[in-house]
C-alpha cells in the first residue's frame, strides 16, 4: 500500500518520480486541483500566455535536452488549444507528456462547461494518449505515458484526468516496472538485415548517407561520424537532422529537398544506393516520388516498422535503435573493407563539381536594403555553433536552415513535419529553460512572430533570456514567393505591412524585451553584436529585409527532384557535369 | 486491388474501437467489413476486419495497427488457413411463392427462423461466397430488409492468434504480457 492523498497529490508526485524539472502550462476549472500540490512541489512550473506556447515550450525543451517535454493545461480550450503543439510533435518524433484536466467523470458526454473531447480529437496525432476517471489510474497512466513518450520512435502522449479522480482520495504507489502488451519497441536490429546492408554497401558505387532526424532523437551522431568517414560515401541532412553531421565536414553535401543543395539533391537523384538513417521519404525531400532516385537500391534504417515501405520500397530494411544498429553496421563493414573497399573516386568526382559549381548563395538586394539570407548568415557566424537557432516556418527557415552553419545534434530547431507558424518563440523558449547557458536564438518571420509572440511576456517574467530575430519583409513570404511564381504575382492577402504596424521595438519594450531595429546593411553586424550582448532580458531585433528575396534553390511542389532550379527559371547546366 | 482478411488482437480498453477506425480513416483505408467481439480472455477483444487493397498496402496497415499501444498481435487470415463465416438474416415476403423459397433455404442449408404477416425471416450461416449466392437467389422473391454481420474468421488446427501472447504461458495480468510478433512498436 502507498501513501494516501489526492488524486492531484498523486498526479503531481507520478510527474516527480518520472523525472519532471519544468512544466508549461496554464491553470483553468478543471485542472486547478492540480494547480494546489504543483504550489509546493519542486517542479518549475512556467505560467505561459496561451496553451500552445506551453506546447511548443515543451517541444523545444525535448528538442534540445533529449528529456520529455511536459505541458499542462485545463478541460475544453485549454486543452483544444494544445491540439497544434500536439500534431507538430507527432510528426516531428518530439516525447512530450501533455497532461490536461477533464469534467468531472459524471459530467463527461453531458456537454458540459468547458468540456471537449480531447482524447477522441487528439487520437490521430499524438502516439498514444489516457482518460483517467479513477485517481488509482494516475500514476500507472503517468508512468507508461513518459515511457511510450521517450523509447521506440519517440512522441506526444495525453493524459486527460476528470476533475473528481484529482479530487478523491488515493493511495498513491509509482509502478516500479512497465510492461505494456502491445508496445514493445525493437531495438536490436536483425543480424541478417545487417549482413544484407554490407552487402549492398559493398557493391554500391553511388551511395549516400540520407540521414534524417531519427540520428538525433538516436543519439547516434558519434556513430554516424564513425560510418560517414568509414564508406567515405557523401552525407545528406534532412531539415530534421540539421547539426546530426558538420556542416564543415568535407563528406557533408548539404540538405536535400524542395529547398535543398544542388549537391544533396542530385545526390540522392543519382545515386545506386541510399543509406536511409532515420529518415521517412517525406515528400519535401523526394518530390515527385515516381522520379525520385530510380537508380537507388535502399537501406532503410529506422525504429518505426510503419515507415519501412510507407513511401519508398525498402531493398533492406532494418528495425531497431540506429545506434545500435550502427554499432552493429560499423563493425561488419570495417571487416568486409579490409579484403575490398568500394572505390568511389568517380561518384565524388561529380558531386565535388556539383558542390563547387552550386555553391548556395543569394542575390544582393537593391541598394540600401538588406538582404534577409545575409542577416540570418550573419547571426550563426556571430552566434557561433556553440548556440541553438529555432525557427519560425516560411522562406526565414529555410534560409536559416541554408545559411547557418551546424555543428552539432540539438542546436537547430524548427517544425519540420507540421510546418507550424508560430512555433519559434514558444520553441525557443523550451529550448533556453532546457539549456539555460547556452545563447537561444529565434530566428523569425514577421508573420510567424505575430502568431505568438505573447510567450516574450512569460520570457521577460521568468528569466529566460531568449533573443529573436525577426526578418521582416512585411509580408508571408514563402506564401508570396509561391504567388511570384505560380500565380503570376498576385500577391492575394500575403501583405502584412509589419513595417508600419505593429512597431515591433515598441512591442518588445511593452513585452518587457529589449527592442533593437535594423534597417541599413551596414548595420547588421553591430545590431547582431548588440543583441548578443544583453543577456539579462529578452531581446526583439526588427531586421527590415528586402521583400523580394526568394529561397533558393528550389523543386516545385509535385515535380521531380530534376526539376531543380537554382534561380527563377533557371536550371543547373547538366551538360557540363559529368553524370 | 484483393481481399485480405486480417484478425486483430486489442485490449479490451475504452476508446479501443476508436483508435483502429481514426487509423483506418486517416490513412484512408477503406473496411469491407469489422467485426469485434470478446474473446477466451476478458482482457482481450478480438477483430476481424477486411480490407479491400494492394497486397503491398496490407504490410502498411498491420505496421500502422501495430504502432497502436493497445493492439497485441495482428495475422492475416488466409483462405486456406482460416474457417470463415458470417451470419445472414434476411426477410422475404412469401407471396404465392412460399414453397420456392422453402426449396432454396433448404437449397443452402439455411434456416426459417421466423414466419409472421406473411413474410419469412431467413437465417444462414456459412462462408462469404455461398451466403451472396443464396442472396442472389432470394432476390427473385422481393428482399424487404437484411442485416449481416461482419466476417469472423479462424485459424484451422492448433493455430492461434493468442499464442503470439504470453497469455497462454500463464501470464495472465494484462500489463505483464508481452508479445511475440516479430516487432512492435
Amino acid at each position: 500500500m502507498g501513501t494516501e492523498m489526492t488524486g492531484a497529490s498523486s498526479l503531481v508526485k507520478s510527474l516527480e518520480a518520472a523525472g519532471v524539472e519544468v512544466m508549461f502550462g496554464i491553470p483553468g476549472g478543471a485542472i486547478l486541483p492540480a494547480y494546489d500540490p504543483i504550489f509546493d512541489s519542486s517542479i518549475r512550473h512556467i505560467l505561459v500566455r496561451h496553451e500552445q506556447g506551453a506546447g511548443h515550450a515543451a517541444t523545444g525543451y525535448a528538442q534540445v535536452t533529449g528529456r520529455v517535454g511536459v505541458c499542462i493545461a485545463t478541460s475544453g480550450p485549454g486543452a483544444t488549444n494544445l491540439v497544434t503543439p500536439l500534431a507538430d510533435a507527432q510528426m516531428d518524433s518530439v516525447p512530450l507528456v501533455a497532461i490536461t484536466g477533464q469534467v468531472p467523470s459524471a459530467a463527461i458526454g453531458t456537454d458540459a462547461f468547458q468540456e471537449a473531447d480531447i482524447r477522441g480529437v487528439t487520437m490521430p496525432i499524438t502516439k498514444h494518449n489516457y482518460l483517467i476517471t479513477n485517481p488509482d489510474d494516475i500514476p500507472r497512466a503517468i508512468a507508461e505515458a513518459f515511457h511510450i513518450a521517450s523509447t521506440g520512435r519517440p512522441g506526444p502522449v495525453l493524459v486527460d484526468i476528470a476533475k473528481d479522480a484529482l479530487q478523491k482520495m488515493t493511495n498513491f504507489s509509482y509502478p516500479k516496472s512497465i510492461q505494456l502488451a502491445g508496445y514493445k519497441p525493437q531495438i536490436e536490429p536483425n543480424a541478417e538485415a545487417i549482413r544484407d546492408a554490407v552487402a549492398l554497401i559493398m557493391s554500391a558505387k553511388k551511395p549516400v548517407l540520407y540521414v534524417g532526424g531519427g540520428i538525433i532523437k538516436a543519439n547516434a551522431s558519434k556513430q554516424l561520424m564513425q560510418l560517414a568517414e568509414l564508406t567515405g560515401a557523401p552525407v545528406v541532412t534532412t531539415l530534421m537532422a540539421r547539426g546530426a553531421f558538420p556542416d564543415s565536414h568535407h563528406l557533408h553535401l548539404g540538405m536535400p529537398g524542395m529547398h535543398g543543395t544542388v549537391a544533396a539533391v542530385t545526390a540522392l537523384q543519382k545515386s545506386d544506393l541510399l543509406i536511409t538513417l532515420g529518415a521517412r521519404f517525406d515528400d519535401r525531400v523526394t518530390g515527385k516520388l515516381s522520379s525520385f532516385a530510380v537508380h537507388a537500391k535502399v537501406i532503410h534504417a529506422d525504429i518505426d516498422p510503419a515507415e519501412i515501405g510507407k513511401n519508398r520500397f525498402a531493398d533492406v530494411p532494418i528495425i531497431g535503435d540506429l545506434a545500435h544498429t550502427l554499432n552493429a553496421l560499423i563493425p561488419a563493414l570495417q571487416s568486409e573493407f579490409k579484403k575490398n573497399k568500394p572505390d568511389l573516386t568517380v561518384w565524388w568526382r561529380q558531386m565535388a563539381s556539383l558542390r563547387a559549381t552550386y555553391p548556395l548563395g543569394y542575390d544582393t538586394p537593391p541598394d540600401g536594403m538588406i538582404s534577409p539570407q545575409h542577416v540570418i548568415e550573419r547571426i550563426g557566424a556571430i552566434a557561433g555553433p556553440e548556440s541553438i537557432f529555432v525557427a519560425g516556418v516560411g522562406q526565414h527557415q529555410m534560409w536559416a536552415s541554408q545559411f547557418v552553419k551546424y555543428e552539432r545534434p540539438r542546436s537547430w530547431l524548427n517544425s519540420g513535419g507540421l510546418g507550424t507558424m508560430g512555433y519559434a518563440v514558444p520553441a525557443a523558449m523550451g529550448a533556453k529553460v532546457g539549456a539555460p547557458d547556452t545563447t537561444v536564438w529565434a530566428i523569425d518571420g514577421d508573420g510567424c512572430f505575430q502568431m505568438t509572440n505573447q510567450e516574450l511576456v512569460t520570457c521577460a517574467l521568468n528569466n529566460i533570456p531568449i533573443k529573436v530575430a525577426i526578418i521582416n519583409n512585411e509580408s508571408l513570404g514563402m506564401v508570396r514567393q509561391w504567388q511570384t511564381m505560380f500565380y503570376e504575382g498576385r500577391y492575394s492577402n500575403t501583405s502584412l505591412d509589419s513595417k508600419r504596424i505593429p512597431d515591433f521595438v515598441k512591442l518588445a519594450d511593452a513585452m518587457g524585451c529589449a527592442g533593437l531595429r535594423c534597417e541599413r546593411p551596414e548595420d547588421v553586424d553591430a545590431v547582431i553584436k548588440e543583441a548578443m550582448s544583453i543577456n539579462d532580458q529578452p531581446v526583439v531585433v526588427d531586421f527590415r529585409v528586402f521583400r523580394d528575396a526568394m529561397v533558393w534553390p528550389m523543386v516545385a511542389a509535385g515535380t521531380s527532384n530534376d526539376e531543380i532550379m537554382i534561380a527563377r527559371g533557371l536550371a543547373p547546366d547538366w551538360d557540363s557535369q559529368e553524370l | 486491388m484483393s481481399t485480405h482478411t486480417i484478425a486483430v488482437l486489442v485490449e479490451n480498453s475504452p476508446g479501443v474501437l476508436a483508435r483502429v477506425a481514426s487509423l483506418f480513416s486517416r490513412r484512408a483505408y477503406n473496411i469491407d467489413s469489422l467485426a469485434v467481439g470478446p474473446t477466451e480472455n476478458p482482457d482481450i477483444s478480438r477483430m476481424t476486419i477486411v480490407l479491400n487493397l494492394d497486397g503491398h498496402v496490407l504490410d502498411q496497415v498491420m505496421a500502422q495497427l501495430y504502432k497502436l499501444v493497445n493492439v497485441i498481435a495482428i495475422s492475416e487470415m488466409t483462405d486456406e488457413a482460416t474457417i470463415k463465416r458470417e451470419l445472414l438474416l434476411v426477410k422475404v415476403e412469401i407471396g404465392t411463392k412460399k414453397s420456392e423459397i422453402e426449396s432454396v433455404v433448404a437449397k443452402f442449408g439455411a434456416t426459417i427462423v421466423n414466419d409472421d404477416d406473411g413474410f419469412l425471416t431467413v437465417q444462414a450461416l456459412g462462408e462469404p461466397a455461398r451466403i451472396e449466392k443464396l442472396l442472389e437467389d432470394l432476390t427473385a422473391f422481393g428482399i424487404k430488409e437484411l442485416v449481416q454481420s461482419g466476417l469472423v474468421a479462424l485459424e484451422r488446427g492448433s493455430a492461434a492468434l493468442s499464442d503470439r501472447t504470453l497469455s497462454a504461458q500463464g501470464i495472465s495480468t494484462l500489463h505483464e504480457l508481452g508479445t511475440q510478433a516479430d516487432y512492435q512498436n
